[in-house]
This record gives C-alpha cells, structure tokens and sequence, in this order.
C-alpha cells in the first residue's frame, strides 16, 4: 500500500521542479476556510447592511440626520437577526485561520520568500508592464505561475496587512462592549457610524479583490490554479506518469 | 510496517480527540460556573454566540466604561423604535400620568417590593449622556435622568443564587399564569451587566419626562450593548437562577424572533 502511494511521487520528483508543492498545507487549508467564512461574512453583512443601507459620518446617524451616503437599496428588515448570528460566526473563523496565517507566515520563509517583492522588482517600468499584461489579459506562462509576480506580492500584502486588519477593527469599533473596553478604537475611527462606514468602504474593497483573483485565476487557467490551492501542484500527478 | 504505523497513528488521533472532547467538556462546565455561556448557546450558531459572549465577558470589568458625552454631543433627532404598547392598562396608567403605575421586584431577592414613580424619583438620581445604537445600524446620543439598576437592587437585597435580571414591559403579556407563553420584547441580562455601574433604570430623557416611545414610565438603558437590549415600558423586574422557564427559554423574546441574546456584540 506504502509502495503504490509513493511511486507517482518519484515520478515526478525525477521530471519536474515539483518537489514541493505550489502551495504549502497551511496556506491550502487557510485559503479555503478563509473562502467559505469571507462569502458568509458577505452574505450575513448584506443581510445586515440591508436593515438599514445609509451610511454616515462621526458617531451617530439616523433616518432625519444628513447621510454620508444613501445606498440605492431598499431598506429591508427583518434579516439582521441570523446575519448577526452568522457574522460573529463566521468573524470568529475567519480571524482564527488569519492569526494561524500569519503566525506561519512569519515562522517560515512564506511571508519574506513569497509574498514580499524583491527591490530590484518595484520599479514603476516593471510593474506597469505586469499591470498592462494583466489588463490585455495575457496569459502568465507555466513558469510565471510557478511565483507571484510583484504585484501580486503588494496585492495580497495589502490583503493581509492592511485590509484585513483595518475591517476587524472596525468591526469591533462598532461593538458597544469593546468601546467600553478600548474607547480609543471608536474614537480613533472618528465614531461609531464612522467605523461602520470605513467597515463598509474595506468590504467593497475585498470583494474587488475577490473579482479581480476570480478573474486572474480564470486567466492563468481556472482548474490548474484550482488544483493547485487543493492539492498543492497545478498539474495531476497521475496524468503525468 | 506500514499497517502498525496507520494503528499507531489511529490510537494517537484517537486518544487526541477523547482528549479533546473532554478538554472541551471541562471547559463548557468552567465557562458556565464563571457565567461564559448565554442562553442561547445551541446551535451552530451557539458556537460563536458564545465564544463572542465569552470573550468579551472575559475582557471586560466594572471599570469598562460606555463614553459620556457632552450636552453639545446631544443628538436632534432620536428615532423611535415601533409604537407604545396599545395594551388597555398601559394605555390608561398613561392616561393617568402613570400615578397608578407600579414597578414590582420579585424573584430571588431578599425582599420583593412594589415602587411607585413617585418614590422611584426619590431616589439619588443620576444623569448620563450615552451613545445608543440600534441592532439595524442607526444610533443616537442622549441623555438620560434615572438610578442605577444596581441602587434598587440593594435595596430589595439580591440573593446570592441570582443569575439573571429579567425584566417585562408593557409590549409583553407578562402576566400570563404559565410563563412559558410570555411573549414580546422582555428581555435578560447577566448580573455582571446588573452590577454595572452605567446600567440605568431611566424615567428622564434629554431634561424631560420619558417619552412613551422612548418606554414610559421606566426603561432599562445598558450602554454597553445594542439598543433593543434597554427594554421598555418597563411593569417586572424578577431576579432568576435560569431563564430557561420563561418563554421559549432563550433568555429574551428577541431570540425567539432571531436575535441573540447577548448584544455587545
């Protein structure tokens, strides 16, 4: 049984570069997690959202005062009660699986081989020109695919480190409890509504970010890539032998 | 080789998840001795009720105080949230300027009591301007003119087995013979939260009498959760060592209708 299952192994081990895998165990799972509980934060958010699509500036805001902004959403209650539910739900998840990201991120060589950009890389000539393939939709070669290019290492840098960050702690800036707790959070936000609408601002964000990956992996070749988040190597081990 | 190696593996996964298991048993009977669980922690969506629950139990102390604003913070417009109960006797105790009105305290306190307004005014009162926010997004800054939940509580001498202050307003039918068909907006909160010192009995609003939208005569206001955890209209006040015989048993009306018990959400 040990035998057959380590045969393909060798296989490839001998013809390609594919000792190891495209993607460590830690990153697959925590992709995946951090997949399922982002599209159930978004769906319990819009339902959450909906109960009142206004947004506003400092630290309060009704139907009556001035509006930052007015959502072209009807207002629809009724659905916050199992969006709560489910955003606590699924924020808990999500924050977990990051802290066990970037806690592997920084104990192995993932963040600073992988992730932060070379200096010789970030040149306004050379990430223009990524930008432009990306845009005439290029299609990255097999050896391009093998690494992040630099602007994907400053993309998911910004994910990871900025966006990410910035949409869990207004989120808890929202939360009457943890302003109790930690007052300069609420106010450091400039209010509660303020928190709420920065929270809404770095959602929209995100799911650009989800568009535009959907779209990148799409374009370097949806089930390669796919695979690749699943079982580590972008091509089938068995098809290969 | 291979076999012993996947039965050795096997017992170690299995001794792991025994091991688990009872870790988190022993945790569960921990957290709800130290008050960590909420009543309505069944469910899928009970896991992250209560790690929320817990978590923020564990953070916070008497010392987590809710931001006290200016007069000049004072919002102009403070929404209400659906009409004054149409029930006949609140409709005719506030016709009556609610001098026949009558907060009564019971359950596990030393000595139950009634209170009229007038008395309840005579206690040491208390102004404080607090951020409220409502579960679907909007908030609003007032003021408001009561006592401390904490000073009555003294007064009718909690006993120590209390676990929980259930309060019933007028938008309930309280005063149902089986208390499993209480229905509507009554509501429950923890004794950390009754303990607090910014958890109000309120009978002032922004200077004034409480208005009937705002829960007249008496409404509970705890600044550290979400609105609908104040309740309103306020008739009953009993203290409980468990929710679970009032109602559908999850600690609010609320949650019967979606909504989770805790609201600090």
């Amino acid at each position: 049984m040990a035998e057959t299952a380590y045969l393909p192994w060798i296989a490839i081990r001998g013809s390609e570069s594919l000792d190891s895998p495209r993607h460590s165990a830690v990153v697959r799972v925590t992709h995946w997690i951090t997949a399922a509980s982002f599209f159930a934060l978004l769906v319990s958010g819009i339902a959450i959202l909906i109960a009142h699509p206004r947004l506003y500036w400092g630290q309060t805001g009704a139907l009556g005062a001035p509006s930052l902004i007015d959502l072209p959403i009807p207002f629809m209650i009724g659905h916050s009660g199992w969006g709560r539910y489910l955003h606590f739900l699924s924020a808990w998840v999500s924050v977990l699986t990051g802290l066990l990201y970037v806690l592997f991120g920084v104990l192995t060589p993932h963040f600073r081989q992988k992730l932060l950009p070379a200096k010789a890389d970030l040149s306004w000539r050379r990430i223009s020109r990524i930008v432009r393939n990306d845009l005439r939709l290029k299609r990255p070669t097999e050896e391009e695919s093998l690494t992040y290019n630099a602007v994907q290492r400053l993309t998911y840098l910004a994910v990871v480190f900025v966006l990410f960050p910035l949409i869990i702690l207004t989120g808890l800036a929202m939360s009457p409890a943890i302003a109790s707790v930690v007052p300069a959070l609420r106010n450091g936000f400039g209010g509660q509504q303020s928190a709420r609408t920065i929270h809404f601002f770095v959602a929209v964000a995100l799911v650009l970010f989800f568009c535009v990956h959907l779209a990148m992996v799409c374009l370097a070749g949806f089930t390669g890539r796919v695979r690749a988040m699943i079982t580590g190597y972008s091509a089938a081990r068995k098809e290969r032998l | 080789m291979s076999e012993r190696l996947s039965r050795r593996k096997l017992i170690t996964t299995g001794l792991t998840a025994a091991a688990g298991a009872s870790g988190l048993g022993i945790a569960g009977r921990i957290a709800d001795r130290y008050g960590l669980i909420p009543p309505d922690d069944g469910g899928i969506y009970g896991v992250g009720e209560t790690v929320t629950y817990a978590a923020q139990r564990l953070l916070m102390s008497r010392r987590s105080l809710a931001r006290e604003y200016n007069r000049s913070d004072i919002s102009k417009i403070a929404p209400v949230k659906g009409e004054p109960p149409e029930h006949e006797t609140y409709q005719s105790l506030l016709a009556g300027g609610f001098a026949d009105w009558r907060l009564k305290i019971d359950g596990l306190v030393a000595r139950p009591s009634f209170f009229s307004l007038a008395e309840l005014k005579r206690f040491p009162s208390e102004n404080h301007i607090f951020h409220q926010a409502c579960e679907e997004g909007w908030s609003f800054i007032a003021e408001w003119t009561g006592f401390p939940l904490s000073y009555i509580l003294n007064l009718v001498g909690v006993l120590p087995q209390a676990k929980y202050v259930v309060f019933f307003g007028f938008d309930t039918n309280f005063d149902a013979v089986d208390k499993q068909t209480i229905k509507g907006k009554w509501n429950s909160i923890d004794m950390a939260e009754a303990w607090h010192p910014q958890s109000l009995l309120a009978y002032g609003m922004n200077g004034r009498e409480l208005p009937p939208g705002h829960g007249a005569p008496l409404r509970l206001r705890v600044p550290r959760q979400l609105g609908n955890k104040s309740t309103k209209y306020l008739s009953w006040i009993t203290l409980t060592d468990t929710v679970k015989d009032i109602g559908q048993g999850f600690g609010a009306g609320g949650v019967e209708r979606g909504f989770s018990w805790y609201a600090g959400i």
